[in-house]
């Protein structure tokens, strides 16, 4: 599994795993929305600290999510990110629209 | 200049095959000893322009995608990935960053990412016949 979550009203934690490609998010995607669209948690926390490869598919994931969440005036998250993933994300701007903790 | 090695690779524009794209282009790189970061930037790259060849080259039907890797002195690694679908009209729009076709799932960030994540890339397309991506990167071997 790609992704697991853990859902909470509060915060809830969607647990990344592996390559996030444009062949894998469609599936994280899915999983996550259907969750966050049904609970609107305050905050989602999108771990990836057992991701081992993303490419700029991740970013179209962060992103969105980030979307979905502000629709409900909810706040987005994330941690656990390698210095791979960081050098993807901070091209994309990301650490400007959500807390990342690093690895 | 002819290439010390060489490899070539043919696969079908079937989603499933972006990871084993980037990893046959990663291990045949592997053999000039490069860090973990180099190794990083070079997957994320083909994976970017592998994506690319699917979702906007051939995005209503499965072809081929054809990927040449080759070796040149002083560890000099170029990678050419080529499609034969719709072309790209404008390509100094494709490349800007943030500009998509896809804005609900794609950030519009694929040429971005090569970018910056090799020293060179050069992108020849022609309208209905097909897109020619060319990454690269020096490895600079431990």
């Amino acid at each position: 599994m790609p992704v697991r979550i853990e859902k909470n009203k509060v915060l809830t934690t969607a647990y990344l795993s592996g390559e996030i490609d444009h062949h894998s998010s469609v599936f994280i995607r899915e999983q996550i929305d259907e969750c966050i669209a049904k609970l609107q948690p305050q905050e989602l926390c999108l771990d990836f600290m057992s991701v081992s490869f993303m490419d700029s598919s991740g970013i179209g994931l962060v992103m969105g999510r980030y979307r979905l969440m502000n629709s409900f005036g909810g706040r987005v998250r994330v941690r656990g990110v390698s210095k791979q993933t960081m050098k993807v994300m901070k091209l994309a701007g990301i650490d400007l629209l959500a807390k990342i903790d690093c690895k | 200049m002819k290439a010390n090695n060489e490899m070539r690779l043919t696969l079908e524009s079937r989603s499933v095959n972006e990871g084993f794209a980037r990893s046959a282009v990663s291990a045949f790189v592997a053999q000039l000893d490069p860090t973990v970061e180099e190794i990083s930037d070079i997957k994320t790259a083909v994976s970017e322009a592998v994506t690319n060849c699917i979702v906007h080259a051939y995005k209503n039907s499965v072809d081929r995608i054809y990927i040449w890797v080759g070796i040149f002195p002083e560890s000099v690694v170029k990678i050419r990935i080529r499609d034969r679908g719709c072309g790209i009209e404008d390509i100094k729009k494709a490349m800007a960053p943030l500009y998509t076709t896809l804005p609900d799932e794609r950030a519009g960030l694929g040429f971005a990412v090569m970018q910056s994540f090799c020293d060179d890339i050069k992108v020849r397309s022609t309208e209905g016949k097909g897109t020619t991506v060319t990454l690269i990167k020096k490895i600079n071997s431990r």
